[in-house]
């Protein structure tokens, strides 16, 4: 719990979430939220993000949504929990609406496909490094960095389904962590 | 039937809020199937379209429903699939949110947060590489998302500076 700002209010939670979802492009939202709530704002530890973003993929729900409600919990209360949820629904939710509208118009631009290709490979960047920087600290124990492989190994090289690889890995993690928490 | 059509768009979409997991890209097909075709409310290309627009979009892919619902029954009908799909699953994070806070620092809870950290570390990583794998652009895409990665991790640039950036790059290349 080292240098934890003070939680933040509503108002700012709110615009916190809604920035981050209006500005996600291409996925790989939870990178964004990682560098926001735990480099930037040192709002919430780093373990405490991974332990929600675990939780966020494996409950059922959308792990961008899932994952607000978690931080806006433990930083606020459920009042946190909600406004967080809607930062990162609704504005996006205006906006999607408002590119539909304009669809035909945007099919026209082919400018508008390209900057966006453009946007979504940087924003791609971003999840890379917060898993970089997450790996790098857990690569020091023996396992984690096993568990960590493996995780990476299923879901991303052989693309089995992540339900079941964080459904046998899961327990099997938190079964050594808990014997060594233990002894 | 169009007095319940909203009960009837609840009934379709809540369910599916309890069934979708990760990026939400697993409720796709049944939700297709149920909006083309069981009740034939949109058409094969409308869908498609709404699946390019949402992805397209900032924010929660998933917002496909919103489109949808939209499409369906109007503003109410665009409120009533957005609220099905999230808020069901969110009551259930929401519930485990509370159950955490009161164990704050039990054995348990250190053990589950240690079990987890590696697990969230690799999914991040696998998700980035699903990303790269994904993405269009080519050889253009793979250099952009290298070279923002190096630049977040030297630096402390806005993340925003550098999507503005990526997007500048791609324009330049292709004019």
């Amino acid at each position: 719990m080292t240098d934890l700002a003070p939680p933040p209010n509503l108002r700012t939670l709110f615009l916190a979430f809604a920035k981050l979802g209006l500005t996600s492009f291409g996925g790989g939202l939870s990178g964004w939220m990682m560098q926001e709530c735990v480099r930037r704002r040192r709002w919430v530890t780093e373990e405490e993000f991974l332990t929600g973003l675990a939780l966020a993929q494996a409950l059922p729900g959308v792990n961008v949504v899932n994952l607000p409600i978690w931080i806006g919990y433990r930083l606020a209360g459920g009042m946190g929990a909600l406004v967080s949820a809607l930062g990162v629904i609704v504005p996006p939710m205006l906006v999607v609406v408002v590119f539909a509208i304009s669809y035909g118009w945007l099919q026209r631009y082919a400018a508008t496909g390209i900057a966006l290709q453009g946007a979504a490979a940087a924003a791609i960047g971003l999840s890379l490094s917060m898993g970089l920087r997450t790996a790098r600290r857990q690569i020091v124990r023996i396992r984690s960095a096993l568990v960590l492989l493996a995780v990476f190994a299923g879901v991303g090289l052989l693309q089995l389904p992540m339900i079941e690889v964080v459904g046998v890995m899961a327990p099997l993690s938190i079964g050594i962590a808990y014997w060594q928490v233990k002894r | 039937m169009r007095d319940n059509i909203y009960l009837t768009l609840l009934g379709i979409f809540a369910p599916l809020s309890f069934l979708t997991v990760g990026g939400g890209q697993s409720v796709i097909p049944e939700m297709h199937r149920q909006v083309v075709d069981v009740h034939g409310w949109i058409s094969e290309a409308q869908f498609v379209a709404d699946f390019a627009i949402a992805r397209m979009a900032p924010g929660p892919g998933s917002l496909i429903v919103t489109l949808i619902g939209w499409q369906v029954a109007g503003l109410l009908g665009a409120v009533i699939t957005t609220v099905s799909i999230f808020v069901p699953s969110s009551i259930l994070v929401y519930g485990l949110a509370r159950v955490w806070a009161r164990h704050r620092g039990a054995p348990w809870q250190k053990a589950v947060e240690q079990g987890l950290a590696p697990i969230a570390a690799g999914l991040i990583l696998a998700a980035s590489l699903t990303l790269m794998r994904a993405a269009t652009g080519g050889w253009l895409a793979v250099a952009v998302t290298l070279v923002a990665t190096a630049i977040i991790v030297a630096t402390e640039v806005s993340p925003l500076l550098l999507i503005g950036g990526g997007a500048a790059v791609f324009l330049l290349v292709h004019h």
